[in-house]
């Protein structure tokens, strides 16, 4: 059963330059207990899809359509009350910069223990204490000399911690994770990523995980959804995808990272030509002027989803339904 | 003799009011030695706080080192005042991480690209335009993108310019810090291409700054591995990979995420925090966090020596 | 989320010539769908009417307007105009001159861009190729920002009637004739801002005492911009001691209570209207010092400065080529800014019977002159008063337009 659903999914910014499509027609679940990767580069919209769960979209943007079922519930159509419960109740967030997500101003312990009082109803006893024990859960040492630590006391790392710890001290059914360690060190990052798989299994925790690092994907995800431009290009298991990319796109992304230990025989194609201008977009397949498969049938209209054995979908001319 | 020798560099930052309390040293490069010799590509890793880009911008006196010499062609680049300096300049140039903050917002490309030309008095009025066409070429950009602002380019073409830049040039050293890890990831193989190719048809001894192993590993010939301001480890590219003898590199190593979802490296597992590189030195800069780590360690620094051919480490237990 | 603090407009289709955003290389549509006629060259003659053929519509809309204003105003004052071109005094010959060239320049200007326009059009491929820089991409934002144009041509519309005031003003704004016969007479056709206690014209009067008051506050800030940036972009650039130095000094001169300094120094000299502008200007340069050391400071940081540095490019070079063109910007717009206080700081100074002293007018002093009589006589205070908030709300708008077309993230945006 699908904890959330997204359905065609369209988010525009209204600038005065034009229209810009931020998001374009997503459609993507994320079932209970699994880790669903969200993936592209700049541009693509993959933080704008987190942001229209959310209902964080910043002006001038607006969710112009689509649906956003958590639990069977159209998340536009509730009330704003009961959004303020699912966001940071139900779903948890964590962001790329952890120095932005916490309040400068106030210790960790206080944050995290405001969380607890609102979302969970504990008196502020109890949320101090419960505190303490989460953040020694997030693997901070001495928790409880460090609730009362300000932000800028602690690393990145162990700020990053702090907000997961926040993010997931109301053991939420779903994190949704925007870059949570392109910021940090590899060495602190694999120590993060530990952290939230852990913490996955403890909690039984659904995690929306938004990244360009196709190393963390691999890492960490069950399924992965392709985006470029606003679009969703490709969505399958990550096995899949990595063992036998359908789209052009998704091949290509793969021969741009390379891998340790590969030598320079392994060739790193890349994609000629760059990510486009969102309000410039190319006509047709979004893609078309970098691919190396298109013809005339790519040009004049976005292709539609082919749909492919184990759930894979495929948006592309060149790829033949099953 | 090798195009760039540096030894015992160190550069220190203050810390603190110079009158009022107290007054630190951040160290952010505390004693390094390298050489880099003409057509070599030398990299160098380090996390965040390593100092790295501290040392990339010291060779090339971006900042006043503290002490030690740089000698480039068997000049000593720290002692020279600045006229002296100024005609080195030309041999030593550098490509930013970000593209979006490295080119001068109100000048056109081919200003930019022909500034240093001017300069150095390596075109005349006549022969200009023709030189930045060619150089735009070498990058894979049409000549029309002279007339073009750098507000009308996306990352990798504003990369490629910084390139273009640099090489008008026409130098003998060139350190790139982090040149791509600000663009996107398809983007980035063209962009690290490009740098390799001129690198290898004009002879440039370049040294390439990174945090990222599987970027380094592309592109160098050597790699030295940098942590709190010393350099831990250096051998050539696919012996520091393949057989890494530092606690440190294998770490380092061991916490790349593989790009295949079945394979999984075994992970070296570091205890604590990077140190503050404020607080004085004793013993092995790494100790705090080795899992390796005994009593000498924390009473003695460990110096770079050469414990297999071409590959130098600084640790007692190696 | 670069830009998500813009207005938002209604959607629609990007309108020809709009800012191209930063491109992939694909350049489009940044060209005019109208033909590339070189024939419509000799309409170019009338200001404004090629432009408006050529589908040009704002730069012809406003040439055209520019023009009739000037024509209208020879044709409706015929005879000041003549009488002025002989005229001895000094104001009457700028005022007479400068229409004339004004003219002239418009009628020059349309010809040259027309037919710039026309060849370039002519060869569509070339002005493709050509990038839009920064300054062309501000014009054009700042076009598209209807209150800060509408600002904008109140701005040049005082300063012209500043210029032109011989030739606007029907009656001497000093002439106290038959005062018991004129004296206090309400707004007419006669007297469009009636009459004073002295019968004198108070439309004349405003349209000389827009002379003091905007020549003042114009050139007040320029001699603050011009200090602050000077002394701002030393402190910011050197750094060290002499930073230091200079800061200190800028903090001593703020802590001085700047309106009692004010008091003093208009009371130990005579109020001219020099005096006024050095005063006024001396004693607010420290914002604007203070403003560009931070400019600066945060600019030097920059990558581009140090690509500068690396190349070896001469301090000189470094500071003109790279530092003062992107730290002008916002100088632009806090001088803007100050504009309007400073034309608030002489009325408001005047309306003390400090500043510009009667007979000569200013809408500060001719403010003083109604507050006896606010009730009963309320036109002669509220016509300048009316002039007065308009020319600083006119600054203000224009300050924020400014600070909106060149805000310098459009130049380093980056996408979602």
């Amino acid at each position: 059963m699908a904890l959330l659903r997204v359905e065609e999914l369209a988010t525009y910014f209204f600038l005065d330059e034009g229209e810009l499509r931020a998001v374009d027609d997503v459609t993507f679940e994320v079932n209970e207990g699994e880790t669903v990767a969200l993936v592209g580069e700049s541009g693509c919209g993959k933080t704008i899809v987190a942001m229209s769960i959310l209902d964080l979209v910043p002006w001038p943007g607006q969710i112009v359509r689509g649906k956003i079922l958590f639990r069977h519930e159209d998340l536009r159509r509730v009330t704003r009350e009961k959004l303020r419960q699912s966001r940071g109740g139900e779903i948890g967030m964590v962001f790329q910069e952890p120095g932005a997500a916490l309040n400068p101003v106030y210790p960790i312990g206080r944050q995290m223990s405001e969380v607890l009082q609102l979302h969970r109803g504990m008196s502020r006893h109890e949320a101090d204490r419960e505190a303490v024990r989460v953040l020694g859960g997030v693997g901070i040492p001495e928790p409880e000399k460090r609730v009362n630590a300000y932000p800028f006391e602690l690393s990145g790392g162990m700020r990053q911690r702090a907000v997961i710890a926040i993010a997931t001290c109301t053991r939420p059914r779903l994190l949704i994770a925007d870059e949570p360690t392109t910021a940090l060190d590899v060495t602190v990052q694999a120590e993060i990523l530990d952290l939230m798989r852990h913490l996955q299994a403890q909690y039984n925790m659904a995690t929306l995980l938004i990244t360009h690092d196709l190393g963390v994907v691999a890492e960490m995800a069950q399924r992965m959804l392709v985006m470029y431009t606003g679009k969703l290009f490709e969505l399958g298991r990550t096995q899949d995808l990595f063992d036998d990319p359908k789209h052009p796109y998704t091949q290509g992304l793969l021969h741009s990272v390379p891998r340790l230990g590969a030598g320079r025989d392994d060739p790193l194609t890349g994609i000629p030509g760059a990510v486009p201008d969102l309000l410039q977009l190319p006509g047709g397949c979004t893609f078309h002027p970098r691919c190396k498969l298109s013809d005339e049938e790519c040009v004049d209209e976005f292709p539609s989803m082919r749909t492919l054995p184990y759930g894979r979908v495929c948006a592309c001319y060149k790829v033949k339904d099953r | 003799m090798s195009l760039l020798q540096v030894s015992g560099l160190k550069t220190h930052f203050p810390f603190g009011s110079r009158w009022f309390g107290e007054r630190s040293w951040v160290r952010a490069v505390d004693g390094v030695d390298l050489g880099l010799d003409r057509g070599e590509v030398l990299g160098l890793v380090g996390e965040s706080g390593s100092g790295k880009t501290t040392l990339g911008r010291s060779v090339l006196r971006l900042v006043e080192p503290t002490d030690g010499s740089v000698m480039l062609d068997g000049v000593d680049v720290l002692k020279l005042g600045r006229r002296r300096l100024r005609p080195l300049r030309q041999r030593m140039q550098i490509v930013f991480q970000d593209p979006y903050a490295s080119l001068s917002p109100r000048l056109q490309i081919r200003r930019i690209i022909a500034e240093p030309m001017r300069l150095y008095r390596l075109a005349n009025k006549h022969d200009e335009s023709a030189k930045v066409e060619e150089l735009l070429e070498s990058v894979g950009l049409e000549p029309y993108f002279m007339q073009r602002y750098p507000h009308e380019m996306s990352g990798g073409q504003r990369q490629r310019i910084a390139i273009a830049r640099a090489l008008s040039c026409e130098p003998d050293l060139l350190v790139a810090d982090e040149p791509v890890s600000a663009l996107d990831v398809s983007v980035q193989a063209q962009v690290l291409g490009i740098l390799l190719r001129l690198q290898r048809e004009r002879g440039i001894g370049l040294l390439f700054i990174s945090h990222d192993l599987s970027v380094v590993e592309r592109v160098a010939d050597r790699v030295a591995v940098m942590y709190l301001g010393r350099i831990m480890e250096e051998a050539p590219v696919g012996d520091l990979i393949h057989g890494a003898l530092h606690p440190y590199t294998q770490a380092l190593l061991s916490a790349v995420p593989d790009p295949d979802p079945e394979y999984r490296r075994e992970r070296i597992r570091l205890r604590g925090e990077l140190p503050s590189p404020s607080e004085p030195l004793r013993g092995c800069p790494f100790a705090s966090r080795c899992p390796e780590a005994q009593q000498v360690c924390l009473d003695l620094t460990p110096k770079l020596e050469e414990k297999k051919p071409g590959q130098a480490v600084a640790c007692h237990l190696r | 989320m670069a830009r998500n603090a813009r207005r938002k407009r209604p959607v629609r289709s990007a309108n020809p010539g709009a800012n191209p955003p930063a491109g992939t290389g694909g350049a489009a549509s940044a060209v005019q769908a109208a033909a590339p006629d070189p024939a419509l060259r000799p309409f170019a003659l009338v200001p404004g009417l090629a432009h408006l053929m050529l589908g040009r519509r704002r730069r012809g809309f406003h040439l055209l307007f520019f023009t009739l204003f000037l024509l209208l105003v020879v044709v409706v004052r015929w005879r000041a105009f003549t009488d002025g071109f002989s005229s001895p005094a000094l104001d009457e010959w700028i005022a007479t001159r400068f229409i004339l060239t004004a003219l002239a320049a418009c009628v020059l200007f349309s010809f040259l861009d027309v037919h710039r326009l026309t060849s370039e059009q002519l060869d569509a491929a070339a002005a493709i190729a050509k990038g839009k820089s920064p300054f062309r991409v501000a014009i054009r934002r700042f076009g598209e920002n209807k209150l800060a144009v509408a600002a904008l041509y109140l701005i040049v519309l005082f300063y012209l009637v500043a210029i032109l005031a011989p030739l606007l003003a029907p009656y001497d704004p000093a002439a106290i004739e038959n005062p018991t016969e004129t004296q206090y007479l309400g707004p007419s056709l006669q007297h469009l801002f009636g009459t004073d206690e002295f019968g004198r014209d108070l439309f004349s009067r405003a349209v000389f005492g827009a002379r003091v008051s905007l020549a003042v506050g114009l050139l007040a800030v320029l001699v603050a911009v011009t200090f602050g940036t000077v002394f701002g972009s030393l402190a910011g650039y050197f750094g060290g001691v002499l930073d230091n130095v200079l800061m200190r000094i800028v903090d001593v001169i703020i802590a001085i209570p700047t309106f009692f300094l004010l008091l003093t120094l208009v009371g130990v000299f005579e109020a001219n209207l020099l005096a006024l502008v050095l005063i006024l200007g001396f004693t607010s340069w420290t914002g604007t010092a203070r403003f560009i050391r931070g400019e600066i400071l945060s600019l030097k940081e920059r990558e581009f400065i140090e690509a500068a540095r690396a190349i070896g490019l001469p301090h000189r070079l470094v500071i003109f080529r790279h530092l003062i063109p992107n730290a002008l910007a916002p100088v632009l717009v806090s001088a803007a800014l100050m504009v309007g206080g400073m034309i608030g700081a002489e009325a408001g100074l005047s309306f003390l019977g400090i500043g510009i002293r009667p007979p000569t007018p200013s809408w500060g002093n001719m403010m003083s002159g109604g507050q006896d009589a606010l009730l009963t006589y309320w036109w002669i205070a509220l016509f300048p008063g009316l002039l007065l908030s308009s020319t600083i709300l006119a600054f203000n708008l224009l300050a924020d337009g400014l600070r909106d077309a060149l805000d310098p993230k459009t130049l380093m945006r980056r996408y979602v």
